[in-house]
């Protein structure tokens, strides 16, 4: 690798209370598939009332315990105009569960209690006393086949204003009602799915990075040079792994 | 147990002879479960809690009464990590003390199974010949067994992230342990260095609280899920800790107890088996209070073995063979951290059946940098290739993946003759190449 590699900045949303389940393996995915295509990642951490980095080209955010989404709620309506705009701006975002669902308008608890989101999907999500959980395979024509595990009990019903992300063939996905899983607006993603998700959709991990590669430098993202090492390469490991992982039962 | 009891009526009678019988005796209970034990026997089946569950069904006060009876109470041990561990230590604190402790060994720890060894070990006449009862429990079944039975004493370990997928959320797991903490007698036991445990006692009027925890120096050996992300909690809001473990040794650790400074080596592997033997000592000194005698104490600790599976250590092909347990992301950073990687021959075997969770997200809070220097040899289970994919996120090297764990083992073996070697594994996975690796050295009967 030369030593001018171009620099990506991801950043993290939340990564102390939004969490629990792995979704850190998305942070790992793309920082290390950005430098096998010859580009310096710089990963940054948001937390509430952190300073909000200058440089942003790639956000990805994951799910937390109530307790969790409870503590960064306020701090994320006061990014709310900032992420609207770089969503307006093609900038490409995973977020998953918990912050999934505040990205939508709202969460209404089971309760009765209304939790704002920022908006920036045209979802909404109703809390519920069941709990979906297991494996999931879920087909996206962009994408393919999308497999991971959800584990929510709010239930999310998309607006007009967004593409549900796949068709669940099984689980659950977006609620227990229709076949949704996951919403799209613009290069926003939304879904329900930790496994981590990327990991085994690289298919996801590659889009993410060459939006925002497109966006940075107007450019056609570089191939990958395997890295050297173990003797079976990436792409035959990520086959095996999700072959196994659509025999396995809910 | 004796073989006259076999010819007992098969298990479609039983049913039939316990709804017609509300009112049993004890001495009723004990017949109709021993019966219940023998039949499951029989057929085969090797299931522990069957027996339990019949007279369970029958005299739903079997178990309150027949523990209620002994002369020192009941100890409950509940926690993600280490209870099975834990609760062998002080079972073996308290024998060393010259008493006599009813335990649910076999390892089936719900409340059926605690009735099904008390059936076992029963009298007649319905008491248990022991001075005392130390239980481990299933978080999730330790709140139906409170309310039935309350403990004298709890001792709480720690909550971490696992089987996310049974329970939905690491605060509904400490909701638990809170519970049963509200429903213990005399004192609980409580690990300082678990926020999540310590705020428990904030929830307790009451009972006693006492704390086991770390020296400064050792919180960063023991990091907890929250650490994970965020760096360790500021100490200022930590109470003192009846005892605390200063200092890891070899083969052992410095403990202190009430301003008493020991050192002692340990049978058992790991530094969080060494931190496990703090929280025993403390539940222990609780629940004896000035009657105990800390030399024998500290006797009995280093003698302890090692659980089913928990920081054991067998000798495979005259090489020693180490086997860890991981079933959770905080325990598999505490096993790679407590023992070195280099000279030995690593094997990691990743399933997902029930008993072991069925997601495999929490292979991605783990970082095995530690192993990138030696590399892996071998990868096995039914996600191996999840694994696998993990470990070249992290660069780390291996040589061979083998989803077949009874292929993988072999191979494993022979690849590396002589050398040192340690499977990290799940439970079920553990299970079955304990089963295989007894056909080379004695494995203890599970």
């Amino acid at each position: 690798m030369t030593g001018a590699a171009k620099p990506i900045h991801v950043l993290q949303l939340y990564p102390r209370d939004m969490n629990i389940y792995g979704d850190f393996g998305n942070a790992l995915v793309l920082t290390r598939r950005l430098q096998w295509r010859g580009y310096e990642p710089i990963l940054h951490s948001y937390d509430p009332e952190d300073e909000f980095p200058e440089e942003v080209d790639l956000l990805i955010g994951g799910g937390g315990q109530d307790s969790g989404q409870d503590k960064i709620q306020q701090d994320l309506l006061r990014l709310g105009d900032r992420l609207h705009e770089l969503t307006e701006r093609n900038t490409p975002m995973l977020m998953i569960c918990g912050l999934y669902q505040l990205f939508g308008h709202s969460f209404r608890t089971r309760e009765g209690r209304e939790i704002k989101g920022i908006g920036v999907l045209d979802l909404h999500t109703e809390g519920t006393d069941t709990r979906l959980i297991g494996n999931v395979v879920a087909e996206s024509g962009q994408f393919g086949e999308i497999l991971g595990y959800e584990n929510h009990s709010g239930q999310t019903y998309l607006g007009e204003g967004v593409q549900p992300l796949a068709r669940v063939t099984k689980g659950e996905g977006n609620n227990a009602r229709d076949s949704h899983e996951g919403a799209r607006y613009k290069n926003v993603l939304g879904s329900y799915l930790h496994g981590s998700l990327l990991p085994k959709n690289p298919a996801i991990a590659d889009f993410l990075i060459a939006t925002a590669v497109q966006n940075r430098y107007g450019e056609d993202v570089q191939p990958a040079i395997e890295p050297a090492g173990s003797a079976q390469p990436i792409d035959e490991l990520t086959r095996q792994a999700r072959m196994h992982a659509t025999k396995r039962p809910r | 147990m004796s073989s006259d009891l076999r010819s007992s009526p098969p298990p479609s009678r039983l049913g039939r002879v316990g709804s017609a019988a509300a009112g049993l005796s004890s001495v009723g209970s004990v017949l109709l479960g021993r019966s219940a034990r023998a039949v499951s026997k029989l057929r085969g089946s090797g299931g522990s809690a069957f027996p339990g569950l019949v007279v369970e069904k029958i005299d739903p006060h079997f178990l309150a009464r027949t523990l209620r009876r002994l002369p020192r109470g009941v100890i409950v041990v509940s926690g993600t990590n280490g209870k099975t561990t834990t609760t062998k230590m002080v079972v073996e604190l308290l024998r060393g003390q010259g008493l006599k402790v009813f335990t649910n060994r076999s390892g089936s720890n719900f409340t059926r199974g605690v009735v099904a060894s008390i059936v076992g070990e029963v009298r007649l006449n319905g008491r248990l010949d022991a001075d005392i009862a130390v239980l481990e429990l299933d978080e999730a079944h330790a709140v139906h067994f409170v309310k039935a039975v309350r403990p004298d004493h709890s001792l709480l370990l720690n909550v971490m992230r696992d089987q996310l997928d049974r329970f939905g959320e690491i605060d509904t797991t400490a909701g638990m342990l809170r519970a049963i903490a509200q429903h213990t007698d005399q004192g609980v036991v409580l690990n300082r260095e678990d926020p999540r445990v310590r705020a428990i006692a904030h929830s307790l009027e009451n009972q006693r609280v006492d704390y086991f925890g770390l020296s400064e120096s050792l919180l960063s050996h023991f990091p907890s899920d929250d650490d994970f992300h965020a760096g360790p909690a500021a100490a200022a809001d930590r109470p003192d800790a009846d005892v605390v473990l200063e200092e890891l040794t070899e083969g052992g650790g410095r403990f202190t107890l009430d301003g008493e400074t020991i050192t002692t080596t340990l049978t058992v592997n790991g530094a969080y088996n060494t931190f496990n033997a703090a929280a025993a000592l403390a539940v222990v000194r609780q629940a004896l209070g000035e009657t105990v005698d800390s030399a024998a104490l500290i006797a009995s600790l280093a003698k302890v073995s090692p659980a089913f599976g928990r920081g054991e250590s067998l000798t495979v092909q005259g090489r020693s063979l180490d086997l860890v347990l991981v079933k959770n992301p905080s325990g598999f950073r505490l096993g790679l951290s407590s023992f070195a990687s280099s000279g030995v021959a690593t094997m990691i075997a990743i399933n997902d059946n029930y008993a072991d969770g069925r997601d495999m997200s929490w292979l991605w809070d783990v970082e095995f940098s530690s192993l990138a220097e030696e590399g892996v040899r071998m990868i096995s289970g039914v996600r191996a290739y999840d694994m696998a994919l993990r470990l070249k996120y992290d660069d780390v090297d291996f040589d061979a993946v083998e989803p077949d764990l009874q292929a993988a083992l072999t191979r494993f073996l022979d690849d590396n003759p002589g050398q040192p070697a340690r499977i990290f594994c799940t439970y079920t996975a553990m299970l079955a190449l304990r089963k295989q690796l007894s056909a080379y050295t004695e494995v203890e009967a599970f």
